[in-house]
């Protein structure tokens, strides 16, 4: 039954539903105060997203607690584990800088997508601003930081090649231009913190990239496990 | 507190400086609109709705029937859901039985939207009001001033792009010392 949703909302709902998640999972363990409620904040932006996404593509609840692994259309990027603190950032930097570029682009279209878009992108530009400030922050900090968001950033390279496949529903959108701009911003950023851009492949045989078609990676069955177990426990719970 | 005798939102608080004024045609349409956006903000309840911005329309479809749009600050402002219940109760009890609030995204809520009122409120508060936001584009530059509420010095430093809502910033203030919230500009 839920295999016949076929709307963008659904990827797109997944990428912030999971990435919310992930992002919820720093509260009681980020660095200092603010950044724990900076990263819940963020969160808390993307559970609303997801919330009107999955309500486009059907019962919010049903879609995000009672769906199978592979049911999911999330990009792989979103579900890898939080890492350390300069691994959050990277990924935050990579799927913000994504993200604002769709949304900008999904705001200036006549999908059902567009007044969620148009909303949204506003907030996001917030969310990629944070992730350049403390890439710069971290790249051009001390040793220790520089090491570490350096490796975060190659780390999570691979998985950025998924991104830019076109997202089915929405083969419409410049997603070659997607590619060239993101390119743009990241490299400006990276070379500002005076890191160096990765050099791997985004995309091939050794690369990640089958999240939209439903392939997830390890981390992501663990995730899921935490985060349906309450509802799956105990359905149609209230309080 | 708010009352059903307490209707000091008016037409005139109405957020008009985004260029999307609140909507209503008859008296008795203005008069709910007026007592519907009196209802205070669950989070900053210095604020009105009607202040804030969020209130978009009120329309009776019959004549026991309102139906109500708001707008969030937030696409994940959880007080949405507090602030359809105080419409509900508030418009319940000035004898309204049927009453639908209906969240809209678009045009997207913009912080141009809180009146002057609502900016001087927030000042008193102890919160930096919001900048004008402009044409949408993202954050404007930080470079811009924002005056401490408590000393009013213009020697204020960012401590954090997100406090104790998604909708603040965390500054401090170089002259008192003093950390405050700053309204961000969306």
């Amino acid at each position: 039954m839920r295999d016949t949703v076929t709307t963008p909302a659904l990827p797109l709902g997944d990428d912030a539903l999971i990435l919310s998640h992930r992002l919820g999972e720093w509260a009681g363990q980020a660095p200092v105060l603010e950044e724990e409620v900076a990263l819940a904040n963020i969160a808390l932006d993307l559970l609303g997203q997801a919330r009107v996404l999955l309500s486009l593509a059907g019962d919010e609840d049903e879609l995000a607690y009672l769906r199978e692994e592979r049911e999911f259309r999330n990009l792989q990027l979103v579900e890898q584990p939080n890492g350390d603190f300069a691994h959050t950032i990277a990924r935050q930097l990579y799927f913000s800088t994504y993200q604002e570029l769709l949304f900008e682009q999904l705001a200036d279209g006549d999908t059902e997508l567009a007044p969620l878009a148009g909303k949204a992108v506003k907030e996001v530009a917030y969310h990629r601003d944070h992730a350049t400030q403390w890439t710069l922050r971290l790249g051009d900090g001390t040793d220790e930081s520089r090491t570490r968001m350096q490796h975060a950033l190659d780390a999570l390279w691979r998985f950025t090649g998924e991104m830019f496949e076109p997202v089915p529903g929405l083969e419409s959108l410049p997603w070659a231009t997607f590619h060239d701009v993101w390119t743009t911003r990241i490299t400006a950023t990276v070379e500002q913190a005076t890191l160096r851009l990765p050099e791997g492949p985004q995309r091939g045989a050794w690369t990640a990239g089958a999240g939209r078609q439903g392939l997830h990676t390890e981390p992501f069955g663990r995730l899921l496990a935490e985060m349906q177990h309450l509802h799956r426990s105990h359905p149609g719970a209230t309080w | 507190m708010v009352t059903t005798g307490d209707t000091t939102a008016t037409r005139a608080d109405a957020p008009t400086s985004a260029g999307r004024p609140t909507t209503a045609g008859t008296a008795l349409e203005a008069e709910l609109l007026a007592l519907a956006g009196s209802v205070p903000d669950p989070e900053l309840p210095v604020l009105t709705l009607a202040e804030l911005g969020v209130l978009r329309d009120l329309r009776l479809t019959a004549p026991d029937r309102v139906e109500v749009e708001l707008t969030p600050t937030y696409t994940g402002c959880p007080a949405i859901e507090a602030m359809s219940a105080d419409i509900e109760r508030i418009l319940h009890d000035h004898g309204i039985p049927d009453v639908e609030v209906r969240t809209v995204l678009s045009p997207p809520w913009t912080t141009d939207a809180i009146t002057a009122e609502g900016r001087r409120k927030l000042e008193d508060f102890g919160i930096a009001p919001p900048r004008p936001a402009g044409p949408a584009g993202g954050p404007i530059s930080v470079d811009l001033t924002i005056r401490c509420p408590h000393c009013g010095s213009t020697d204020t430093t960012l401590l954090s792009r997100f406090s104790s809502t998604a909708c603040k910033a965390l500054r401090r203030c170089e002259s008192c010392r003093e950390p405050f919230d700053h309204f961000k500009e969306l």
